[in-house]
């Protein structure tokens, strides 16, 4: 099949949608070249996956929420943000518009931004143009530049040097329209400054063909901490696309904890750049594959700084005619001494007819660097299974443990209660 | 609850297509503490696991009952639920599930929903028991046998015995690989459990856990049958004059499994 180049949003389209926003000059700039570019550059190739029959660009681009009391909101949301009280530092945006909010002062009187991207890109104008589609560029391939031509909104998160935020900072994207969701996050941590992000993707569309191109941009300046928790639930009707990459300066540190449960086609790319001398970064993702769903995951660190660190710790599980790909990779820059990277990958296969392949990649150009990585793929172990029944506990009792036990690596990661309890549940449903 | 009772009868075992028990019988009742011993090779841990349902071995004809039901129509947990358990030779290590959550799932497995264990009623049974085998608070939030030390392994297998109070349980090789002071605190907890409700099978080639926990009957294994019964006081002559006497009385050459006598 040939790939189509021509896309269904125009110049006109595109212009006409950032003026009606109210966007500043230059972004509607960067849309309009964007969206050239989305027509010229290739799609992306991940290792192992044919996604040129994926629709990546047909889809309805917009929708809309509605502004509601904390009360009006969808109990699936109240679920991942608690009580009122509980919900301090939230954003939640359903289809694509931004319907609550809570920032608590003690937070802003510390210079802290957390807004949708939009409002940002009007308020903050400066910061949001210093950031945005600058860890992910849009001339990467077609997907990051269709994203920034059509993004509707996001998230905008900027700490303030010295600034060390203990409660953490959420968001929900909630989709309950057949519209594609087109997101971007900015998390900006300035130096020595400290915070933890948590977001939540949830949609409802099982059955209309839509499309979910996601992209986060983590910037952890010299000495900054950013832990980055994420659970992907979007439903069966979205071919997804998500690009959460991040760069840490000197002496930065960046944790991703990252459950990936979508139920559609899904292309995931985690990247994290060290850039300063000991920088460290730490990549823990846990997934289900069910049905006929064909994934594809990609973690990989690069090292550029010395004495930078690198961790990957994958664990998938397969089921029913599931198939996915893990391709960890660790590229080690030259001139990068002292410097360290390890990956595991490992598959848990409970159906003959999945698929899951572990690919750990070790890419070094510098000779003063220790590396190490491990992957195995393999079924639930029948002498743990004799093991847990031999005290009574039934079959599928112990299986549920075995799995559970299996993605505790990451769901123990999870920095918030409400959200790890979620993802405690996602994953009870996923494998039930 | 009443006195238990397992009767084995006749029973023949394989793994692989390989005869290792080869027509064996032995009743145990509540309120009885047997001992099997035998040298490596004999098919005592094949006996154990073939009674619990270890996926490996196929029990090819004879009879087992355990209260009077077919034990051998029984699933695994099944044989659990009513009232059996093993305590293993190498037990398996369980990533990501810690002992504390297992053991109260294994614990509510036994009852019925809505009927759970409270939590606080769980951490006072774990804490006593815990206690009684000086087994470290920590273990409990440790993942499941996950780099337990041999002894550690061991004394996690009596800790759930004791919290799961079955009517009838296997010890195999409980005594291998442990120290003198881990094999008088494990004694101790099997001593704890016993009482007229409650039957146990130990398995050894050693006659020093016999020391701390007297046996009512003890049996020599060899080539896959029993071959000798007796009381305490055979096991006593075993460990001071070995084996070679039964053999020599038997006129078996070579005790192991797959020689005939």
């Amino acid at each position: 099949m040939s790939v189509d180049t021509s896309l269904r949003f125009d110049k006109d389209y595109v212009t006409g949608f950032s003026s009606s926003r109210q966007e500043p000059a230059w972004l509607q700039e960067l849309r309009l070249q964007a969206l050239e570019l989305a027509q010229e550059l290739p799609m992306p190739k991940p290792d192992k996956t044919k996604i040129d029959k994926w629709n990546f660009t047909e889809f309805k681009h917009e929708a809309t929420g509605t502004p509601v009391a904390f009360n009006e909101l969808p109990e699936d949301v109240k679920a991942l943000i608690g009580s009122e009280e509980e919900a301090k530092n939230v954003l939640v945006i359903h289809n694509g518009t931004p319907v609550y909010f809570a920032l608590e002062e003690s937070v802003k009187d510390q210079g802290v931004i957390y807004t949708d991207l939009l409002t940002a890109a009007k308020e903050h104008e400066d910061l949001v143009k210093k950031y945005f589609m600058k860890a992910v560029t849009v001339d990467e391939n077609r997907l990051p530049a269709l994203h920034a031509a059509l993004f509707v909104n996001g998230a905008f998160l900027y700490v303030p040097k010295n600034v060390e935020l203990s409660a953490p900072i959420q968001a929900v994207y909630y989709q309950d329209d057949e519209a594609a969701i087109f997101n971007h996050v900015i998390v900006v941590a300035e130096d020595n400054s400290s915070v933890t992000y948590v977001e939540n993707y949830l949609s409802t569309n099982d059955s209309t063909d839509s499309v979910a191109n996601i992209v986060s941009e983590v910037f952890a300046g010299s000495g900054a901490k950013v832990v980055y928790g994420a659970v992907d639930n979007l439903a069966k009707g979205m071919t997804t696309y998500v690009n959460r990459r991040g760069r840490a300066e000197k002496d930065a540190r960046i944790e991703w904890a990252l459950g990936q449960f979508n139920d559609g086609n899904t292309v995931s790319d985690n990247t994290t750049h060290l850039i300063g001398d000991g920088s460290f970064t730490d990549t823990k993702t846990v997934t289900i594959g069910r049905g006929d769903q064909k994934q594809n995951f990609v973690a990989q660190i690069f090292n550029h700084g010395k004495h930078s660190e690198g961790y990957i710790l994958t664990h998938g599980v397969m089921k029913d005619n599931a198939s996915s790909i893990f391709n960890g990779i660790t590229k080690i820059e030259h001139g990068a001494t002292k410097s360290h990277g390890e990956q595991t990958e490992r598959v848990l296969m409970l159906s003959e007819k999945a698929r899951g392949d572990a690919n750990p990649i070790l890419l070094i150009d510098e000779d003063d660097v220790t590396a190490g990585h491990a992957a195995s793929v393999g079924r639930i172990d029948p002498l743990q299974m004799f093991y847990l029944m031999s005290r009574g506990i039934s079959k599928a009792e112990a299986e549920r443990l075995i799995i559970h036990g299996f993605l505790a690596p990451v769901v123990s990661q999870m920095p918030l209660e409400s959200v790890k309890n979620r993802l405690v549940e996602v994953i009870e449903r996923k494998v039930r | 609850m009443s006195a238990p009772n397992l009767k084995i009868e006749d029973l023949r075992v394989s793994i692989e297509d390989k005869e290792i028990i080869k027509g064996l019988d032995l009743e145990i009742n509540g309120g009885e503490i047997h001992a099997i011993m035998g040298p490596n090779g004999t098919g005592k841990s094949t006996l154990s696991a073939a009674l619990m349902g270890h996926p490996k071995y196929e029990v090819t004809s004879g009879k087992v009952t355990f209260n009077g039901e077919d034990l051998l129509e029984m699933e695994v947990d099944e044989r659990a639920q009513a009232g059996l358990f093993l305590a293993m030779q190498y037990p398996s290590e369980v990533s990501g599930i810690t002992n504390a959550d297992f053991l109260r799932s294994a614990i509510n497995a036994k009852r019925e929903e809505g009927d759970e264990i409270s939590l606080m009623k769980f951490i006072r049974e774990l804490d006593k028991k815990m206690d009684h085998l000086e087994m470290d608070n920590a273990f409990a939030h440790r993942y499941l046998n996950e780099g337990f030390s041999g002894g550690e392994k061991k004394r996690n297998e009596i800790l759930q015995l004791m919290m799961l109070e079955p009517k009838l349980a296997i010890l195999d090789e409980i005594d291998s690989g442990l120290d003198i002071d881990a094999l008088k605190v494990v004694a101790k907890g099997v001593n704890e459990m016993r009482n007229p409700d409650f039957g146990c099978l130990i398995i050894t080639h050693y006659q020093r856990l016999l020391n701390y926990i007297t046996p009512d009957k003890v049996h020599v294994m060899m080539q896959g049958r029993i071959v000798k019964s007796g009381g305490p006081e055979l096991a006593q002559r075993l460990e001071a004059e070995g084996y070679d006497w039964i053999k020599e009385e038997l006129g078996i050459k070579d005790e192991t499994v797959g020689q005939e006598a």
